[in-house]
């Protein structure tokens, strides 16, 4: 089990050995290379090998042939809080929706909660061929236990091949039980989705590693194949009015949930902390007075919650707190996307965020220091280029 | 970073590791906000208690980790220094504190004051200095008059580090007006005494996280038991405390010149001035250069000082001042140097170097200004020089 | 009340850089490190053995040999117990089986009032491993707490949720997964580490857990990495200029969702 290398074909090139990303191989005197303990079969290897050294053995399962033809179908959990169906469903049902159809089979959005039924409509509308819905009082406000009990009772009932959940608080709390309690493979916070449609395969794409790596992850031997994905990594599809589907009630026997909630207090603050935000705009002297970060404000929120951050420029001019602060002396921040309008960049501001994954400015002086650490720069005022930011991010 | 082997034993080269990640990630991030609002770095201090640093110049047996090698508190003290020294002095006030009470103290002083102080429980604090007794600290004026089993205190003390803030601490009163400086004697004051009050926190130039306050005696009942040895043996006390806390301040002084050089050479290789890092041009590298042979030289002296103490050696008076006033010089002189490097940035706060500036300032000043540093030394030659001469 | 804190040994992914030349990952000098999320979790247990005299903490791991290295970090931060979970058998393991095995080996231990996990790990960033260990142990979890309190055989836990948070009351036993803001981890102490030195932690091995050896590692595991490959490298940076301001902002919008970003 596990990695194994052919010791007659290994060339001792130790290509293999910087790709490992724990450290678990190593060469011994003579060159062969050896695996140690650290090894976690993730495969990054194997490729490396210029020679086909390298293979993941694996025992053969024996699943019953069969066995996994017995299910069909993809589902899509969808999530609700306080009746209000979450925009992750509907993003998952538009990835649900292309992929069903290259395997040939239907939707079906699986609604848990209690007086809900009423959210199967939308449900419809953007996707769904057939919405399941469990109506119970143990579902009325969210814990994992009843949610995992309700979600396995009905996978082991009608048995969909794959099952889809957004990677979001709820999601990533309770999907995890299902995936023990019936013996499933899950795969976290996928980026891409596709299916291999002769193997009936779903083809899951997750960075891993920090985002260094990327790997394809598939479960051969065990349905259904469970998969989260977070919110805004698949577009919305657009519903078509009075799209219609079967709605099919079941019911399901909970017990009394064992987590009470005593008190949902919803404390969406206008502010987001720039420290571990996933989006940042940032503020600098550019914006000239402080009333501006009203437009920075509106540019976060069409990005769907940013935190908005600020040059130390802007926070010494008083214009906001020097809690948004970033560089040297403020946060040092390392977002997905990380937004500076009208900073220039020096440098103690840009040690503090040259490290974003994806760094956009926005500045009217083209020889600003902010643009050589830019992946997209855009010279031009940015109190023209940003409203027009917000208004093409909302369409 | 190549470093000196100055055989340091594994207890401090433990000490060393621990404390520079606890101040890069405990201070660095606090103390430009410490220096701006002046606040007392209370938290940092209590987990310094939890982490059992507290106590690294205090023997096992009162609840300590001393075991004869002074290098530990030492390097704790250089390492907190290299990143704010307006918290590592307000770590080693402690131990000039408790300095007093470890030289001199009764078996039953030690075993009542020394475990909090040792598990970081309890903060101290040395009251010397007054307003007409800073080098001459021989004419101070506070009074302590025995009063059946009381002494009755009254007079004011100055610039006290950690005053208000420590719970402990040892004061200097005459109790003979007649005999100088062999009238001094040293109590055991505790916070809440009768008659005991603090004056207001002092605006510093530098070490501003640090609280430096007056200490109020107005008929203060301190116990007879807390009088630290005999009647006027306290000047005794005073100056030993001296010979072994000035290199603690060295090392505060190798440790913030470490910081300021640290600094400095990060920059000069990033900052780039005609097409080039400016630690390209010569005139710049040769700077760079004596500031790390002064950083090292410094922190050689201050070492050898130290563990030649710690060896058994008896005449160290002169070195533990050689060290200070060396050393106290060169972290005037590497800060100095380190906010000339970066140019206009090192004059702005938004960088460290120009805080760094500010606080070596109090390191050529307090624990003995530099000038009296340089009387010990002469004096010490003088006398060693006589001896010669007169075989 | 005893509290069982299962802890990770991961690589320290911040350190981590690709090399563009040879797309591939540059590992010199990337340390090993306790999980930071797991640093948390810890930290939650010992506030508590503080607040609540009697508490015993034991801290888990499943690793190589040299996940030793975090447990003795745990020592020397106050836990009063470790057990490596360690065996060739666990090698290759995914989460449904990592589950498991850590599951066993609690089962091998006095009966835990609290089983605490970071949030997620650093290296896998699954967010699946606290979950199912307690769903093969059979007690409720909370996933995302910031802050418990214990009382009477309760725990009330707030447990975070995109648009604020949920205050929550369990009996115990529970599991909980724990936010990086429940509190700022203490580092450890020097009679801590001196304690951690001298400790030597004899590994618990599969047999000894009780595993059913077919569920676990690598062939228990439902899922398979079939590929790994690099992230398309950061594309050079670009600069627009000249253009209508409309025209860069629908591009820039346009830009962002083919890179998935948004």
């Amino acid at each position: 089990m596990g990695l194994k290398i052919d010791l007659e074909t290994c060339i001792g090139c130790g290509a293999c050995v910087s790709a490992c990303p724990f450290g678990a191989l190593s060469q011994r005197p003579e060159g062969k290379v050896e695996v140690n303990e650290a090894c976690t079969a993730c495969g990054a290897c194997i490729e490396t090998c210029p020679v086909g050294a390298l293979s993941m053995e694996v025992a053969e399962k024996k699943a019953e042939a069969g066995s996994l033809d017995a299910y069909r179908g993809l589902w899509v959990f969808a999530e609700q809080r306080g009746g209000k169906v979450q925009e992750v469903a509907f993003e998952l049902l538009g990835e649900g929706r292309v992929l069903a159809d290259k395997l040939g089979v239907e939707l079906s959005a699986v609604l848990l909660g209690h007086q809900v039924k009423d959210c199967a409509a939308t449900l419809f509308e953007h996707g769904a061929d057939q919405v399941y819905v469990v109506d119970h009082p143990a579902l009325a406000a969210y814990t994992a236990e009843p949610y995992s009990e309700a979600m396995s009772a009905l996978i082991r009932k009608h048995k969909p091949e794959v099952v889809l959940a957004g990677a979001t608080s709820m999601g990533r709390g309770f999907i995890a039980r299902v995936a023990i309690q019936v013996h499933a493979g899950l795969t976290a916070d996928c980026t891409e989705l596709d299916v291999d449609t002769d193997k009936r395969l779903l083809l899951q794409t997750r960075p891993a590693f920090g985002g260094n790596i990327m790997a394809c992850i598939i479960c051969p031997d065990h349905r259904p194949q469970m998969a989260t994905v977070r919110p805004k990594v698949f577009k919305q599809p657009s519903p078509v009015a009075g799209r219609t589907g079967r709605l099919v009630e079941e019911t399901v026997d909970l017990k009394e949930p064992a987590v009470k909630v005593i008190e949902i207090v919803n404390a969406m603050q206008n502010e987001v902390n720039v420290a571990g935000a996933e989006f940042i705009v940032t503020g600098g002297r550019g914006l000239g007075a402080p009333e501006n970060f009203k437009l920075l404000a509106e540019l976060a929120e069409a990005l769907g919650g940013a935190a908005v951050g600020a040059s130390r420029a802007a926070v010494d001019a008083g214009w906001i707190s020097s809690f948004h602060q970033v560089g040297q002396t403020g946060k040092t921040v390392r977002p997905k996307i990380y937004i500076a309008c009208g900073v220039s960049g020096q440098i103690q501001h840009l040690v503090g965020m040259n490290s974003s994954d994806t760094i956009i400015a926005i500045n009217k002086d083209p020889d600003a220091p902010i643009f050589g650490v830019a992946d997209i720069g855009i010279v031009g005022d940015l109190f023209q280029v940003v409203p027009e930011l917000i208004k093409a991010l909302k369409t | 970073m190549a470093e000196l082997n100055y055989g340091l034993s594994e207890l401090a080269q433990e000490i060393r590791g621990m404390v520079r990640e606890f101040a890069e990630s405990r201070v660095k991030p606090v103390r430009a906000e410490l220096d701006e609002t002046g606040h007392f770095p209370t938290e940092i201090l209590r987990e310094l208690g939890k982490m059992d640093l507290m106590g690294l110049y205090i023997p096992a047996e009162y609840g300590g980790t001393f075991e004869g090698d002074s290098m530990p508190n030492l390097i704790a003290v250089e390492e907190l220094s290299r990143i704010c020294i307006g918290v590592s002095v307000s770590f080693a006030a402690n131990g000039l504190g408790a300095d007093p009470i470890l030289i001199g103290a009764s078996e039953e002083q030690k075993k009542k004051y020394l475990p909090p102080l040792a598990s970081g429980e309890k903060w101290a604090a040395y009251a010397l200095t007054e307003p007409n007794a800073g080098s001459d600290a021989g004419s101070i004026r506070t009074t302590a008059v025995r009063k059946g089993d009381k002494y009755i205190l009254n007079g004011t003390k100055q610039w006290i580090t950690n005053g208000g803030e420590a719970d402990i601490y040892t004061v200097f009163a005459v109790t003979d007006k007649n005999r100088g400086a062999r009238g001094v004697s040293c109590f055991i004051v505790e916070k809440g005494m009768p008659g005991f009050k603090f004056g207001k926190k002092e605006n510093k130039l530098g070490i501003r996280a640090s609280a430096t306050r007056e200490l109020i005696f107005e008929d203060c009942e301190v116990p007879a038991a807390n009088l630290i040895g005999r009647e006027g043996t306290g000047f005794i006390w005073a100056m030993k405390t001296f010979d072994v806390s000035r290199p603690g301040i060295a090392a505060q002084a190798v440790g913030l010149a470490q910081g300021a050089l640290d600094e400095a050479v990060l920059y000069a290789k990033v900052r780039e001035q005609f097409g080039k890092p400016i630690i390209a041009n010569q005139g710049l590298s040769w700077m760079l250069a004596d500031m790390a042979t002064k950083v090292e030289t410094a922190r050689a002296l201050t070492y050898a000082t130290v563990q030649s103490i710690d060896r058994g050696s008896k005449d160290y008076s002169k070195f533990s001042a050689m060290c200070k006033v060396y050393a106290s010089d060169v972290a005037m002189q590497v800060t100095t140097d380190a906010v000339q490097v970066f140019g206009g940035y090192g004059y702005m706060k938004e960088y460290p170097v120009e805080k760094m500036m500010r606080d070596a300032k109090i390191l050529q000043i307090y624990e003995g200004t530099n000038q009296i540093q340089r009387d010990i030394i002469g004096l010490a030659l003088n006398k060693e020089y006589g001896a010669v001469a007169k075989k | 009340m005893h509290i069982v804190v299962c802890v990770k040994q991961v690589p320290n992914t911040t350190q981590v850089r690709i090399n563009p030349e040879t797309n591939t990952l540059v590992r010199d000098g990337v340390e090993s490190i306790m999980n930071p999320f797991d640093e948390n979790a810890l930290e939650m247990a010992l506030q508590l053995k503080e607040k609540h005299a009697g508490t015993k903490v034991t801290v888990l791991t499943m690793g190589p040999p040299q996940a030793a290295e975090v447990l003795k970090e745990a020592v020397g931060r106050g836990a009063d117990a470790v057990v490596l979970l360690c065996d060739r058998a666990f090698a290759g393991s995914d989460t449904w089986a990592t589950s498991y095995a850590l599951s066993t080996a609690i089962g091998k231990l006095e009966r835990p009032d609290l089983v605490l996990f970071g949030k997620q790990a650093i290296d896998g960033d699954t967010a699946q491993v606290g979950p199912g260990v307690a769903d093969w142990l059979g007690i409720p979890c909370i996933a995302y707490a910031r802050k418990i309190e214990i009382a009477g055989g309760k725990a009330a836990v707030e447990r975070a949720y995109e648009d604020g948070y949920e205050k929550l009351e369990v009996a115990l036993p529970c599991a909980l997964t724990v936010l990086k803001e429940a509190n700022v981890p203490r580092m450890a102490s020097l009679r801590g580490k001196m304690a951690a030195k001298k400790l030597g932690i004899a590994p618990m091995t599969a047999e000894a857990s009780g595993a059913d050896p077919a569920r676990l590692g690598l062939n228990a595991s439902p899922t398979r990495v079939v590929k790994i490959f690099s992230p398309p490298p950061k594309t050079g940076g670009v600069k627009w200029q000249g253009e209508e301001p409309a025209v860069m902002a629908q591009r820039l919008a346009d830009t962002l969702r083919e890179r998935k970003l948004i």
